[in-house]
């Protein structure tokens, strides 16, 4: 019974945590476009990608 | 430009702009990286993120940059791309609104069910109510925020007196959460909040699949609507600009260059040139426009370029009148019920009646008021049209998506159904039987030697003529290669001239004669004159035979003279009807489904816009007009006509599955409803048999993933 009082609310505060992730996800329009998702990955070209993710991160501030 | 929906674009800051602009030909993860690197390395570029689910990229940039240097940019790394217009902007997603209720579900099932395991092997007491509390606790939320779509959509359907599924899944739901907090609270045995979220979860599943089909099929049809270019480009002191659809005014004049459609009514000022009005009228034969003489939306220039004025009576008679019969013949359709609601019609009384049954049945017996209720609130609950609501739209959503990787796109999951019962066939013959576009004749080109070959393609891939480029494409799939040239030139209505190993060469229009042709002249050979003329489509022999073997009877049904519908009706070897006009084509669907057939139409010019619209299922090729496309069910790509039959066949393997999925989903309520009315149900048997049996109804419809075949 004491376990209980540890195990359950590990299990709610885990579930709770990946719900609201998917929320930020889905607020982020990160389930806008899953083709283009599914496809970025095949892109290798490395510079670019990082010149992209720059641009990105230098725009978010 | 609207807010963008591209995935992670970063938000405009104060100092940047933000352009939208369609690109239809990115189909794959090389061309994401070839627009974005190439739309990066324009200076001035802070961000470009392609959507590839809507064929679209969002570009951050400096204001000082205008939309046509990035076409131009775009343009030379060969992607034709158009700012998307305002009206363009993507419909809000179907699917978007559900997501968090089917996360929410699905958090609450988890975690309830890992509570009610405990309970159901054995818990009991102070464990098992504890329990109980903790699931209410997460339960009666998650019922409230995940059933909401259910509760608006039954309560709109009872305020206007009516009932549909969701009426009984509500009732259900409500009754169940109700009696579970009562037991919790009374410290009883049984609570049902696993069952009832389950069944949210399911429903809400069947729901998001139905809704990410239209989205995904929404998509694709905006995606090719859009490549229609709807715009010209206007002449204005000199100076010419292009300038939107929308923004075209009266009085204006614009330039229509050989090849180009046009987007507005208008007059000839300046030139002539051969129109194509097949979208129009369907004739198939080019006419022969000079000065003063009006053109009309949607016709194609072939020949040379043309100043036309715009007319100042805005909308053509024949266009309006399109219009107007588009818009009656749409509500004869819209009286189709889908058999999903067909199916809840019958269901949801029965349901009600059968636990109201159970209660008083179990009321007249001797059971107290507490049982009666348990038995009845359980009979609710194992009734609920879980696998129902699965059988149809899993079926529609995996047949569509095998349909779409043939290159057939399914508005909604209603064509499926009604493409289905389809038993007559009516077929439009300029652009829908044939290919709409003039070809170049076999024979002449098998005569032409091999030099002469790579001459004429070098000289055809020079010019944007129509006939020049149906002659290339004809010469680059026949093997052939261009030849080397020189001193290239294209003369406007005349054709292409060159040098090829010192000597003259040109294709170019021929010295007088009627009909579609251009001259190859080699200097110091005869001229050689090939022949085009509108052929009928690949496959077109075998497609009709194929729709004959599956019960369909087709026959033509054309705006096009006699003439030339007799000839594509003796190599069919269909019956037809020539020289209908729009009010003609929709009186021949009219007429043959008070027949008591279901019609199939399947046509792509404006002049067919009303009859698709009134058909039970329509189908257009991707060629076709605007219209053509927005009022047909389906969309076909390619130049096949194997897709009517294809498409046919799946509707029908797609409606054997879902009445399957009926079958077995009703099946599972003929067993379990009996255990249910005799009390014998416990929420762990529920749940079992919940699940089970929509599983068993989703592996059903995955079979259809080779529907398309």
């Amino acid at each position: 019974m004491t376990s209980l009082v540890i195990t359950i609310p590990i299990a709610l505060v885990m579930g709770l945590v990946s719900l609201a992730a998917f929320f930020w996800a889905l607020r982020r329009d990160q389930f806008e476009d899953l083709e283009g998702a599914a496809n970025r990955i095949l892109i290798d070209d490395e510079d670019e990608m990082e010149q992209a993710e720059a641009d990105d991160g230098q725009d978010r501030i | 430009m609207a807010s963008v929906p591209t995935a992670g674009a970063p938000p405009p800051r104060a100092e940047t702009a933000e352009t939208v602009l369609i690109v239809p030909g990115m189909h794959c993860a090389g061309c994401m990286a070839k627009v974005e690197r190439g739309l990066g390395e324009v200076p001035g570029v802070v961000s470009a993120r392609v959507n590839l689910t809507v064929r679209q990229v969002g570009i951050v940039h400096d204001p000082a940059i205008a939309a046509p240097s990035l076409i131009a940019a775009l343009e030379r790394i060969g992607f034709a791309s158009q700012p998307r217009a305002e009206e363009l902007a993507p419909p809000p997603s179907a699917v978007k609104p559900l997501l968090p209720a089917v996360a929410v579900a699905g958090f609450a099932v988890m975690n309830v069910m890992l509570l009610s395991v405990a309970i159901w092997s054995g818990a009991d007491g102070a464990t098992r109510d504890l329990f109980h509390w903790i699931s209410a606790l997460i339960a009666v939320p998650a019922i409230v925020f995940s059933g909401r779509p259910f509760f608006a959509s039954a309560w709109q359907a009872l305020r206007r007196r009516r009932t549909n599924m969701d009426v009984p899944i509500s009732i259900g739901v409500t009754l169940a959460t109700g009696l579970s907090l009562y037991e919790t609270a009374v410290g009883g045995h049984v609570a049902w909040f696993d069952g009832t979220l389950m069944l949210l979860l399911f429903l809400l599943a069947g729901r998001t699949l139905d809704a990410a089909m239209r989205d995904r099929a929404r998509a694709g049809v905006d995606a090719l609507l859009r490549q229609a270019a709807p715009g010209a480009m206007v002449v204005k002191d000199g100076d010419v600009a292009w300038l939107p659809a929308g923004n075209l005014v009266p009085g204006m004049i614009m330039r229509v260059a050989a090849g180009e459609r046009l987007a507005a009514d208008g007059a000839i000022v300046r030139g002539a040139s051969r129109f194509d009005q097949s979208l129009l009228t369907g004739e198939s034969a080019p006419v022969l426009l000079t000065d003063g003489a009006l053109v009309h939306a949607g016709t194609l220039n072939l020949e040379s370029p043309v100043d036309v004025k715009l007319s100042a009576a805005g909308r053509d008679t024949s266009l309006a009148e399109i219009a107007r019969l588009m818009e009656a013949a749409g509500q004869a359709r819209s009286g189709y019920v889908r058999i999903a609601d067909r199916a809840s019609r019958w269901y949801a009384p029965a349901v009600h009646t059968l636990a109201l049954a159970s209660f008083v049945g179990w009321m007249v017996l001797g059971a107290g008021l507490h049982q009666s209720l348990v038995i009845a609130i359980a009979v609710l609950i194992i009734t609920c049209p879980c696998a129902l609501g699965l059988a149809v739209p899993v079926a529609q959503v995996v047949a569509s998506g095998a349909l779409m990787r043939a290159g057939i796109m399914v508005k909604d999951g209603s064509a499926i159904e009604r493409l289905a019962r389809v038993d007559r066939a009516l077929l439009d013959k300029t652009g829908t039987l044939t290919l709409g576009r003039p070809v170049p004749d076999p024979a002449a080109l098998a005569a032409l030697s091999e030099p002469a070959a790579a001459v004429a393609l070098a000289l055809a891939s020079h010019s944007r003529h129509p006939l020049s480029r149906a002659l290339a494409e004809a010469l680059t799939a026949a093997g052939h290669r261009a030849a080397e040239l020189e001193q290239v030139a294209e003369t406007p209505g005349q054709g292409v001239s060159a040098l090829w190993r010192g000597r003259a060469v040109a294709l170019r229009r021929p010295d007088g004669g009627a009909g579609m042709a251009t001259a190859l002249d080699l200097a110091g050979e005869p001229i050689r004159l090939i022949a085009f003329a509108d052929r009928l489509r690949p496959d077109a022999q075998a497609a009709l035979a194929d729709l004959r073997a599956l019960g369909i009877e087709a026959s033509i049904l054309s705006g096009d003279n006699a003439p030339a519908v007799a000839e594509v009706a003796r190599a069919t070897g269909l019956f037809a009807q020539s020289s209908a006009s729009p009010a003609d084509k929709l009186a021949a669907v009219a007429a043959r489904r008070h027949g008591g057939h279901r019609v199939l139409m399947v046509g792509d010019g404006l002049n067919d816009g009303p009859a698709l619209a009134a058909a039970d299922a329509s189908i257009a090729p991707g060629t076709a007009s605007d219209v053509g496309r927005q009022a047909a069910d389906l969309v076909f790509l390619g130049d096949s006509l194997v897709a009517l039959p294809r498409a046919v066949r799946a509707a029908r393997r797609t409606m054997r599955v879902v009445r399957q999925n009926f079958v077995l989903a009703i099946g599972y309520n003929a067993l379990a409803v009996p255990l249910a009315i005799l009390g014998l149900v416990t929420p762990l048997l529920a749940a079992a048999a919940m699940s089970t049996s929509s599983l068993i109804v989703i592996a059903n419809s995955l079979r259809l993933v080779r529907a398309a075949r």
